[in-house]
C-alpha cells in the first residue's frame, strides 16, 4: 500500500472551510427549527395554517401569508418559520467564503485563469443571493 | 456532521411529541380541505425521505433525484415548495460529502471549478424559468426528464478508468489532472481529462435542468465527467458532488428570495435524507445493490409516470 497522495493546498483549504460551514449551517438549522416546530418562537404562518397555503404556487402563498420575499425576511427573523432562512442562507452561502480563501492561492501562484473562474463563480452566487433576479407564475 | 444529523432528528421527533398540543389543529387541517392533522405531512415526508436516503446510496443515485419526484407525485405540497427543498436536499447531502472527497482526492476542485461555473449561471436561468413556467408544463417536463433518467440507468455504461491519449488545450491550460489512490487496490492513479469544451457546454444544460427542476443533477455530471470528459469513475462521483454543491447554491438562492423554501417542507426533508443515507452507507455491505437498484428504478419509473401524467391532467 503506497502513502496517501497530498491533495493541493488550495483543495485542503477549501475543504476545510466548507466542512465547517456546513456543520456550523445544519446545527443553526436544525436548532432553529426545533423553536419554530415546539412553538419556542412564534411564526408568521400559523402551523394549523400550513396545509391550506402549501399547496399553493409560491407567488400565491408569499400574496396569502405576506411573507417576505428577497432580503427582507431579515425585518421579521424573530418569527420561528422565518428564523429557519437563516440556517438555509449559511448552507446556501457556506462555498462563499470557502471561495474568497482560495483565490489568493492561486493568485500567488500565478493560476490567472483558475483565479479567474473562481471569481466569476463568485460574482455568479452573489447575484443569485442578491435577489435582484425575479420570476414568477 | 453525523451530531448535527442526528440532533435534527430529534428535533423532528420533537415536533411530533408536541404535536397532540396541536390536536385542535386537526379541525383547522380539515376545514382546509386534508383531513390529515398539519403535523402529519412533515412527519410522513421525514419518513420517505429517510427511505429514500437508505436506499439512494446502494442504487447509486443522489437522493435529491429521488425526491423531487416522488415528493411531487405523492405530497400535497405545490411543486414550487417541493424542487425549493429539493434543491436543499441536494445541496446539504453534497456539503457534507464534499470535503472527505476533497481530501482524498476523489473531488477535485480544478476540475469542478469551470464546470461549476457554467452550470451555477445557468442553474439560475433554470430556476427562474421553473419558477415562471406554468406548473403543468413544469410536471409534464419532470416526468419526461425521470423517465429519460431510468433509461439512462439501464442503457448508461461506465468506464472505471477511461483512457485519456492527450488533454485538449482548454484542459492544459487549467491544468486539470490529478492524482488519487484507489482504495480498491492501493494504486497511486493519475487522471486527465479532454473533451472540455464539449463538457463545459454539457453542464451549461445540466444546470438549467438542476435549477429547473431542483433535482440533484449526479446522474447527468456523472456520465458527462467520466464518459465524455475521461475522469476516471471514482474522481466522476466525487467531483460531480462538489459542483452540485455550487450549483445547487446558486439555485437555491432563487427560490429562497421567492419564498419558494418552506422550512417545514425543506428541513425534515434534508434531515431525514442526510440519516437515511449514513443508514444506507452502512448498509452498502449488507444489502444486494443490484437489488435495491431495480427497485429504485421501478419507483422512478412510477414516479415519472405519475408526474407526466399528473402534468397532462390525465392522473390529478
Amino acid at each position: 500500500m503506497k502513502a496517501p497522495v497530498l491533495q493541493p493546498f488550495e483543495q485542503l483549504r477549501y475543504a476545510l472551510w466548507i466542512d465547517w460551514g456546513a456543520r456550523i449551517g445544519l446545527a443553526v438549522l436544525v436548532a432553529l427549527f426545533f423553536a419554530y416546530a415546539t412553538g419556542i418562537l412564534e411564526p408568521l404562518v400559523p402551523h394549523e395554517r400550513l396545509p391550506e397555503v402549501w399547496q399553493l404556487p409560491a407567488t400565491q402563498y408569499v400574496e396569502a401569508t405576506a411573507m417576505p420575499t428577497g432580503w427582507h425576511w431579515l425585518t421579521q427573523v424573530q418569527r420561528g418559520d422565518i428564523a429557519n432562512l437563516i440556517g438555509i442562507a449559511l448552507l446556501a452561502g457556506c462555498s462563499l467564503p470557502a471561495l474568497l480563501v482560495v483565490l489568493p492561492l492561486y493568485v500567488r501562484r500565478g493560476e490567472r485563469h483558475l483565479a479567474w473562474i473562481g471569481a466569476a463563480e463568485i460574482a455568479v452566487l452573489l447575484l443569485a443571493a442578491s435577489g435582484l433576479l425575479t420570476a414568477g407564475h | 456532521m453525523h451530531r448535527v444529523v442526528a440532533l435534527g432528528a430529534l428535533a423532528v421527533i420533537a415536533c411530533v411529541v408536541a404535536a397532540p398540543a396541536h390536536a385542535a389543529d386537526a379541525a383547522a387541517a380539515a376545514a382546509a380541505g386534508s383531513s390529515m392533522p398539519w403535523w402529519f405531512w412533515p412527519l410522513a415526508l421525514f419518513v420517505a425521505c429517510f427511505v429514500m436516503g437508505i436506499v439512494a446510496v446502494p442504487a447509486g443515485i443522489g437522493g435529491g433525484t429521488l425526491f423531487v419526484p416522488i415528493v411531487g407525485g405523492f405530497f400535497p405540497f405545490h411543486l414550487d415548495f417541493v424542487r425549493g427543498a429539493g434543491l436543499l436536499v441536494a445541496l446539504a447531502s453534497a456539503l457534507a460529502a464534499a470535503p472527505m472527497l476533497l481530501r482524498s482526492g476523489l473531488a477535485n476542485l480544478r476540475l469542478a471549478l469551470p464546470l461549476a461555473l457554467v452550470a451555477s449561471a445557468s442553474s439560475i436561468g433554470g430556476a427562474l424559468l421553473g419558477l415562471a413556467l406554468p406548473v403543468a408544463a413544469v410536471q409534464t417536463a419532470l416526468g419526461v426528464i425521470v423517465l429519460g433518467i431510468v433509461v439512462l440507468m439501464f442503457v448508461s455504461k461506465r468506464s472505471e478508468f477511461p483512457i485519456v491519449a492527450a488533454p485538449d488545450p482548454l484542459s492544459r491550460a487549467l491544468a486539470l489532472h490529478g492524482v488519487f489512490v484507489d482504495g480498491a487496490t492501493g494504486k497511486h492513479v493519475e487522471w486527465q481529462v479532454h473533451r472540455t469544451p464539449a463538457g463545459l457546454a454539457t453542464f451549461l444544460v445540466i444546470g438549467v435542468l438542476a435549477g429547473m427542476f431542483g433535482i440533484g443533477a449526479g446522474w447527468a455530471n456523472v456520465p458527462a465527467l467520466n464518459l465524455l470528459m475521461g475522469a476516471p469513475l471514482k474522481v466522476s462521483a466525487g467531483t460531480s458532488g462538489l459542483v452540485l454543491s455550487l450549483v445547487d447554491s446558486s439555485a437555491a438562492w432563487v427560490y429562497v428570495n421567492k419564498g419558494a423554501v418552506l422550512p417545514m417542507i425543506a428541513v425534515p426533508s434534508v434531515v431525514g435524507m442526510m440519516l437515511g443515507a449514513r443508514i444506507g452507507a452502512r448498509l452498502l455491505t449488507v444489502l444486494r445493490a443490484s437489488v435495491i437498484r431495480r427497485l429504485v428504478i421501478g419507483v422512478l419509473l412510477f414516479a415519472g409516470l405519475r408526474a407526466l401524467l399528473k402534468g397532462l391532467g390525465v392522473w390529478t
